[in-house]
């Protein structure tokens, strides 16, 4: 039996993953762009009308609307990637089987772990795609550049909670443990890592705790671009910290997908 | 056909009351829940830490609001809201997700109806169990108010049985919505108003934020009856305008129930 390269594995599986969006898109179209949208009226728009836009303390953004956008977009890329590689990651090992189907092929860990992280990734670059658009019209993007790197940000950011997440899900027995990974994880990380509020306003103690969480580093350089008030070291640790983490989940999810089913 | 004699006579069944009944299906679920308990602990951590967030962290950069012609901080705004949506988000998520799954992977409800008990046992034993869940959080919610100092009078004690009634009104529409789903798409719809609840009930801005035209809309939905109930409260702020919230929710949680119970018997016993 021929070895196939990665690109040939991973194309094999195009088409199976193309088949699963056209059945199921429709069902994401809540959760990817009206809850998201919801926010940036409720929050951004509504409640930002009573925020003193002073730049100084908004991290550079003239309204409060131009500073949370960024941010929400890098957190809802985070739980899009998580939720897409929770409970479906255990439905392909446990329930499904999809993945014990798959191998039964000439189709090899790697492959299986890159197409569905690559399907994810599509996902994340469509929905904070069309995100970055709708917003357009609400001018809280200050260059045409800016929000382009900042979508750029966004789908990175994502990505690394997806693969670091996947190794997770590999290795859990049971689907239990997903609801404290979001409620220990994702919802502080959410609520505290800079998308609401600057993190200054945590305390020196508090700024240095979630300037550890991945989430900043996704929210700052997003956000960094999209005011067009980019800090360049800071944003090449930013991007260093998500492509390390990448490397990192990668190699932890295809070496837990082995462990779980071939090994 | 002769009558029955002693011994092949069929045991008699002694109808459960409705207390004892609910009692039994609430001690089942404790039971199941013993297994999931950081579930329930970390259930808690949620109002607090959109508190902490929101109320704190964004607080910083709002003024305030006037609340019944009191100057209130931002943190003491959101709390009340939090409380209210607390109750309603729980309430939401026991009534819907688990009861669906009860209802159509567990068969549960099946089980329990081979017992002496009836389809109104099952709606008052879930609900039952939702506000013992509910109440243990809210109460936990008003001990991190007070102890943030977010409490302004005695009238604070009633927001306890205010967030219980939430969660018994939204209990009792959401197990009757429920029983119309067919699917684990149809949890979108549900997505699709909890959310919109959740964020325009005035539970992180004053209601004259909106247009006139939008405000009465808002008025009139039972998050926003929640909050404001549970504001007056906690901010010592009560009027006999509250009672208006507290008969809206006695109401819609009456007719939810009476819902409730004709569905399941419709579901199951036909």
């Amino acid at each position: 039996m021929a070895d196939l390269t990665f690109a040939d594995g991973v194309g094999r599986q195009v088409d199976y993953w193309l088949t699963v969006w056209k059945r199921t898109w429709r069902s994401s179209v809540v959760t990817s762009f009206i809850s998201p949208l919801f926010y940036v009226v409720a929050m951004g728009v509504l409640l930002g009308g009573f925020v003193d836009a002073d730049p100084a303390e908004l991290e550079g953004a003239t309204s409060y609307l131009a500073f949370v956008v960024p941010g929400l977009i890098a957190a809802h890329a985070m739980q899009t990637a998580v939720g897409e590689t929770t409970w479906p990651v255990m439905g392909m090992i446990k329930w499904h089987k999809v993945y014990d189907s798959m191998l039964a092929t000439p189709l090899e860990v790697q492959h299986v772990v890159g197409a569905h992280l690559g399907a994810v990734i599509v996902r994340l670059a469509a929905t904070c795609g069309v995100f970055t658009v709708v917003l357009v019209p609400f001018g809280v993007y200050e260059s045409w550049w800016g929000p382009v790197l900042a979508f750029g940000s966004q789908v990175l950011c994502g990505t690394a909670f997806a693969m670091v997440v996947y190794g997770f899900s590999t290795r859990s027995k049971s689907e239990e443990v997903f609801n404290v990974v979001f409620r220990l994880g994702v919802l502080p990380m959410f609520l505290f890592s800079g998308a609401f509020f600057p993190i200054a306003n945590l305390g020196d103690a508090g700024a240095a705790v979630a300037r550890l969480t991945p989430l900043w580093h996704g929210v700052n350089l997003s956000r960094m671009f999209a005011l067009d008030h980019v800090t360049w070291w800071v944003a090449g640790v930013n991007v260093a910290v998500l492509l390390a983490l990448c490397a990192v989940g990668w190699a932890w999810s295809v070496s837990g997908l082995r462990k779980r089913l071939v090994s | 056909m002769t009558a029955p004699t002693e011994a092949t006579a069929p045991a008699t069944v002694r109808p459960l009351s409705a207390g004892a009944a609910a009692y039994l299906l609430v001690l089942r679920n404790l039971m199941v829940f013993r297994t999931q308990w950081k579930l329930f602990v970390t259930g808690f951590l949620e109002p607090v830490l959109y508190l902490f967030s929101i109320g704190v962290g964004v607080g910083v950069l709002v003024d305030g609001f006037e609340v019944a012609g009191q100057e209130v901080s931002y943190a003491a705004f959101v709390a009340p809201g939090m409380l209210a949506a607390s109750a309603f988000n729980g309430a939401l998520m026991d009534s819907t997700y688990r009861v669906f799954f009860k209802l159509k992977y567990d068969k549960l409800y099946d089980q329990v109806l081979a017992t002496p008990m009836s389809t109104a046992d099952v709606a008052r034993g879930e609900i039952a169990w939702g506000q013992l869940r509910g109440g243990t959080y809210s109460a936990a919610f008003l001990v991190v108010m007070l102890a943030m100092g977010l409490l302004e009078s005695w009238w604070a004690l009633l927001a306890l049985p205010a967030a219980l009634l939430i969660g018994f009104a939204m209990s009792a529409v959401c197990m009757a919505a429920t029983t119309y789903m067919k699917s684990w798409q149809d949890f979108d719809k549900i997505t699709l108003v909890q959310l919109p609840l959740f964020l325009f009930s005035a539970t992180f801005f004053p209601v004259d934020t909106y247009p006139a035209s939008i405000r009465w809309l808002v008025e009139a939905t039972p998050l926003y009856r929640g909050v404001v109930l549970c504001r007056e409260l906690t901010l010592g702020a009560p009027t006999w305008a509250s009672l208006v919230s507290v008969a809206y929710l006695l109401v819609l949680g009456a007719i939810g129930l009476v819902v409730v119970r004709r569905r399941l018997d419709t579901l199951l016993l036909t």
